[in-house]
């Protein structure tokens, strides 16, 4: 092991973890709403709107990231009429994609408070929108965080495949440092020790959620 | 939006046959690494729920390591730096392996994938009610006979929805395998867009091949747990996927 090779091209892995995370953070912002408006589609009584939001999440969910990446990196350019850039292809892919797994947690979430709530709601004289706003949502969103939170870390893991198209996230910089430097055993080994201090911090906060729910 | 379409350019040369080939290669690199991928995770879940402290640290241990790094890195791990690590006798011999990106993609995906499937055996073993163990011991069973005849009937059947999913999660997962070289599915229409301006065409022809296989999986599963259902004793969700 040759750790100055890690300390020296610590700085640039610490760049490529922020950018990792800010593309986590705009991949959750953008398909977590995508995802509750598909879920309330989905439970919507209108079958055209249900089925098509099940649609959606179901074809979404039986391909794999990769491929709805090379999708939008190819379709992109042609809806639009004029080039995009990587990140652009990148943000697009994320929020569709993962908006299909937020859907699946949120309709289970919404389920799992039961019908009773909702006409406990309607009698007492809310509307349909107060009650999921003041009695289902609150308690859905309580029964989902422990999901929600793992579901969080996959798109965390999930931004790797941005090496694929050469962004500069933290595997691929990781990854020309390896090349450059030749020394793959040290810098794979540091990337990895990166992803999982992260990610385990966050399975940690994901069942601190889980106890709560459950005591 | 200016696109001309050209199916038919799929079922001539050289597509046709890249196409085919991407398939069976996904479709073995799945099964290999189910396979595979069932047994360590058998092994780790069954870890996880003895009663013996030791055994237990060491199924978590795995769980939480291979869970939380993602496949893309634990592949790159297992190509580039195992290798190196081990004894150079072996490095030499598996380094001239005919296909050793493709034996990386089933050690790789394998590994990952144990470690949910042996999540799903333990919180599987961990639904079965407390009664359950209590009686098949009372009757007079032995522990290794409770296992056999009463606990892993029963988990056998609990774990059915999620053991599909992890499938279908393998069978997708096996598309990061392009990153190191396997000409499977997913880089094999990489490749023909690449070659004809077809991307449409292409992915279709991936998009198609994942969705029908996921219909086709969960039609099989549900038969299978219809087939096997004790009835009264486990209900049935109603979701699709």
């Amino acid at each position: 092991m040759d750790w100055d090779v890690i300390v020296a091209n610590l700085p640039l892995l610490w760049r490529g973890l922020g950018t990792s995370l800010r593309l986590t953070a705009i991949a959750i912002a953008l398909s977590f709403p995508l995802g509750c408006l598909i879920a309330i589609g989905r439970l919507s009584h209108r079958a055209w709107l249900s089925g098509f939001c099940a649609g959606f999440v179901n074809v979404l969910r039986s391909n794999p990231l990769i491929l709805i990446l090379f999708w939008f990196y190819f379709l992109m350019p042609i809806i639009i009429g004029r080039g995009i850039n990587d990140l652009g292809s990148l943000i697009v892919t994320f929020m569709v994609f993962f908006s299909a797994y937020f859907a699946e947690i949120v309709r289970s979430g919404i389920q799992s408070v039961g019908t009773r709530q909702m006409q406990a709601g309607l009698s007492s004289g809310l509307t349909h929108a107060q009650t999921m706003r003041h009695i289902i949502m609150p308690q859905a969103i309580r029964a989902m965080l422990p999901a929600l939170t793992t579901q969080c870390i996959i798109v965390f893991q999930g931004t790797t495949v941005a090496y694929i198209i050469g962004y500069d996230e933290l595997l691929h910089s990781a990854s020309m440092a390896a090349e450059r430097t030749v020394r793959p055993v040290e810098l794979y080994l540091t990337v990895a020790v990166i992803y999982f201090l992260v990610c385990y911090a966050g399975s940690l906060v994901a069942r601190q959620f889980e106890k709560r729910t459950y005591s | 939006m200016k696109y001309e379409f050209s199916w038919g350019m799929l079922l001539g040369a050289p597509y046709l046959e890249w196409i085919i080939d991407g398939i069976v290669t996904t479709f073995h690199l799945a099964l290999i690494s189910w396979v595979l991928a069932f047994a360590i995770g058998v092994l780790v879940g069954v870890c996880r729920v003895t009663q013996s402290r030791v055994l237990r640290f060491i199924g978590t241990a795995y769980v939480e390591l291979f869970r939380n790094i993602p496949l893309l890195v634990q592949l790159f791990l297992w190509l580039y730096v195992v290798p190196q690590l081990l004894p150079e006798k072996f490095s030499f011999w598996w380094n001239r392996l005919e296909y050793v990106p493709y034996w990386t993609a089933v050690i790789g995906i394998s590994f990952y994938t144990a470690s949910r499937v042996a999540e799903q055996i333990r919180s599987a073993v961990m639904a079965i009610p407390d009664g359950q163990f209590k009686a098949a011991l009372s009757t007079g069973l032995r522990p290794v006979q409770m296992y056999r005849y009463v606990i892993v009937p029963y988990a056998a059947r609990i774990m059915i929805p999620a053991i599909t999913s992890e499938f279908l999660t393998i069978f997708k997962n096996t598309s990061l395998a392009l990153t190191i070289g396997v000409m499977e599915i997913t880089a094999t229409t990489r490749k023909i867009e690449a070659w004809s301006f077809k991307g449409i065409e292409a992915y279709t022809v991936a998009s198609l091949t994942y969705v029908a296989t996921t219909v086709g999986v969960i039609l099989f599963m549900n038969w299978l747990e219809r087939r096997y259902q004790i009835p009264g004793l486990i209900q049935r969700g109603k979701e699709g996927l």
